[in-house]
């Protein structure tokens, strides 16, 4: 009962992974007391500040982001709400000068800690990017597979039915069953990034983190992945990141909203349930925002 | 405020503006003059080996015996020595060349990529007969007594790696032409790699790669066709790489087999010969192997084109 990454019931996909140690294995377990506690929080972010060399980006912030719900974050830009979500699988780190204190708990585990492996971080919380990034050299089975092709592992003997599956899971499956061997930048912006939801399901996370994922699509494909999203809604934890208020409305359960200090430095300003924020929110600047008065 | 005369201010001008006209010629002339030359030494080339062609004919490119005294001519030896080098240095240059580009672009910190690029461009600022020099009294003796004297010793009942070595030979020449065209390898690769967005290595990094994987499996695959271009450059200039190879590859008139034998190149036989050629039939047979060099230059580079086109198309599976 202490291991906190549990295999969950309600979620279809269900992929080898190429590693060949049980999922438990990669984070350290919590203490039981703990457990209970935590049961539907699944990020904890306590006095979290990101900065990218002497630059604040983030500043001091707390929040629960709840288990297989959809969570969003708006803010205007530059208020570190990107940067606030490439910490959660630390793609933050990457960058130069990065850094960060304070901690960030993944079902009560420290994924800052020595023992946690940012490799096997990634695996557990997915990512979709603003643009659609598929690999142009790979085809669309190929880019679909392409994380299970990693770490060198056996690869799984039921591939294709993996490919199949999470293309079917991103609503891509009809369209390009006949053309699995086109390159995967042979789709439309909207199908590419749907191949990417695919891709990054393959490796069979529990958190999906999307950064703007529509912000570069027309409104129809705009719809089919918000669809998506609430699809994929009670099997994985998605935060999604959104400078559109009303995709925020129509998508998520939580809604946090950021704002950028007199010092640039973003910061939580409030979160709570989408409708609350939408409809009654407790600050003044959330209001102001909502109601297009500034950002 | 003031009301347009569409009149007066659009139809004034009868004459194209000047500047336009000077400078439209001007790159004309240029553009023209950079092909034009190209034709003209590659007329000269056909037209002053004429003699030689119409004598020897095909022999000149098929037979192995280069004999002024006799005054026949045929370069296949050098054709194969021309060959036998590139492909040493290519094998060398490559590998090293490509791993250095990922290194400096995906792992070195700046402070270490920057003079680190510096250096190696530097490499190709050094005057080739320096390297040569370089060549004779440094590498060759010590290929010799190490690396030769154990490939002979573990590899010697192969033919290509049938000793002895007397140090100066293809090996040497291979090794110095490998050195010559890391520079072009490794600075164009990295170029290359730099340019590839970083969306791609975050989409790798975001499945689970570590840093080598994002290099191999993201990186390298996008930037793929510029570092074939980049390798193609490389051979380009090993082809036609003249002083060093001429200082070490020794003097050999046999089609070689091992990599000890010595040998000679189109480009080093041309050097060699050139100024006791007495004009006449000799003089139009080094004139006709030049031209055979630059065919298999130009051929390599469509070839290299019609490679780096079709690799932009496809994907990989």
């Amino acid at each position: 009962m202490a291991i906190e990454i549990r295999p969950r019931e309600d979620q279809p996909v269900v992929t080898t992974r190429p590693t060949t140690e049980p999922a438990s294995a990669r984070v350290p377990t919590r203490a039981p007391e703990q457990a209970a506690a935590a049961r539907t929080t699944k990020i904890e972010a306590r006095d979290l500040n990101l900065y990218y060399g002497s630059f604040r980006a983030v500043r001091d912030v707390t929040m629960d982001i709840p288990a297989n719900e959809i969570t969003a974050i708006i803010g205007p830009s530059g208020c570190g709400k990107s940067t606030f979500l490439r910490s959660l699988n630390r793609l933050h780190e990457l960058a130069h000068g990065a850094r960060m204190e304070g901690r960030l708990l993944i079902d009560g585990v420290d994924i800052y800690e020595r023992s946690v492996d940012a490799v096997d971080l990634r695996r557990l919380v997915g990512m979709v990017f603003q643009r659609p990034n598929p690999f142009p050299t790979m085809s669309i089975y190929g880019n679909v597979a392409s994380g299970l092709r990693l770490g060198g592992g056996p690869k799984p003997a039921d591939l294709d039915e993996i490919v199949e599956r999470c293309l079917t899971r991103a609503a891509l499956w009809d369209e390009v069953k006949d053309h699995l061997g086109a390159p995967g930048t042979s789709l439309s912006g909207g199908q590419q990034q749907r191949l990417c939801i695919a891709r990054a399901l393959a490796v069979d996370p529990e958190v999906i983190l999307m950064d703007e994922p529509a912000s570069s699509l027309d409104p129809i494909a705009t719809l089919r992945i918000e669809e998506l999203m609430l699809e994929l809604r009670g099997s994985y934890t998605i935060v999604i990141v959104t400078h559109n208020m009303q995709q925020a409305s129509r998508v998520s359960d939580q809604t946090a909203f950021f704002s950028m200090g007199e010092d640039r430095a973003g910061y939580l300003v409030e979160m709570g349930q989408t409708t609350t924020i939408f409809t009654n929110p407790r600050e003044q600047l959330t209001e102001d925002y909502i109601s297009g008065r500034f950002g | 405020m003031t009301t347009l005369a569409p009149t007066g201010r659009l139809r004034g001008r009868t004459t194209p503006r000047r500047a336009d006209v000077v400078f439209r010629s001007g790159t004309r002339v240029f553009g023209g003059a950079v092909i034009a030359t190209l034709g003209v030494v590659a007329a000269v080339l056909v037209v002053s080996s004429v003699p030689a062609w119409t004598r020897f004919g095909v022999d000149l490119i098929t037979q192995t015996t280069w004999d002024p005294v006799r005054d026949v001519y045929g370069a296949l030896p050098f054709i194969v020595g021309t060959l036998y080098a590139s492909a040493i240095a290519l094998l060398l240059a490559t590998p090293i060349g490509i791993l250095t580009a990922i290194f400096l672009s995906e792992f070195a910190p700046r402070r270490v990529a920057i003079p680190l690029s510096f250096t190696i461009e530097l490499l190709a600022a050094i005057p080739s007969v320096v390297i040569g020099l370089w060549g004779v009294f440094v590498l060759s003796p010590f290929l010799r007594d190490t690396v030769d004297a154990w490939l002979v010793a573990t590899l010697g009942w192969l033919p290509f790696f049938r000793g002895p070595s007397y140090g100066v030979g293809l090996g040497a020449a291979g090794v110095i032409l490998a050195i010559m065209i890391l520079p072009t390898i490794v600075s164009i690769s990295r170029e290359v790699l730099s340019s590839v967005p970083n969306s791609q290595r975050e989409a790798m990094f975001g499945l689970g790669a570590t840093r080598w994987e994002v290099a191999i499996k993201a990186v390298l695959p996008y930037a793929r066709s510029g570092v074939i271009g980049a390798v193609i450059l490389g051979l380009g200039r090993a082809l036609g790489e003249t002083m060093a190879v001429t200082m070490v590859i020794g003097n050999g008139q046999d089609i070689p087999v091992s990599v000890f034998d010595q040998a000679q190149t189109i480009a080093s036989k041309i050097a060699v010969t050139f100024n006791e050629a007495s004009g006449g039939l000799q003089t139009q047979s080094l004139v006709a192997i030049g031209l055979i060099l630059l065919v298999m230059t130009l051929l390599l580079n469509v070839a290299a084109r019609l490679l780096v086109s079709r690799v932009q198309q496809g994907p990989a599976q």
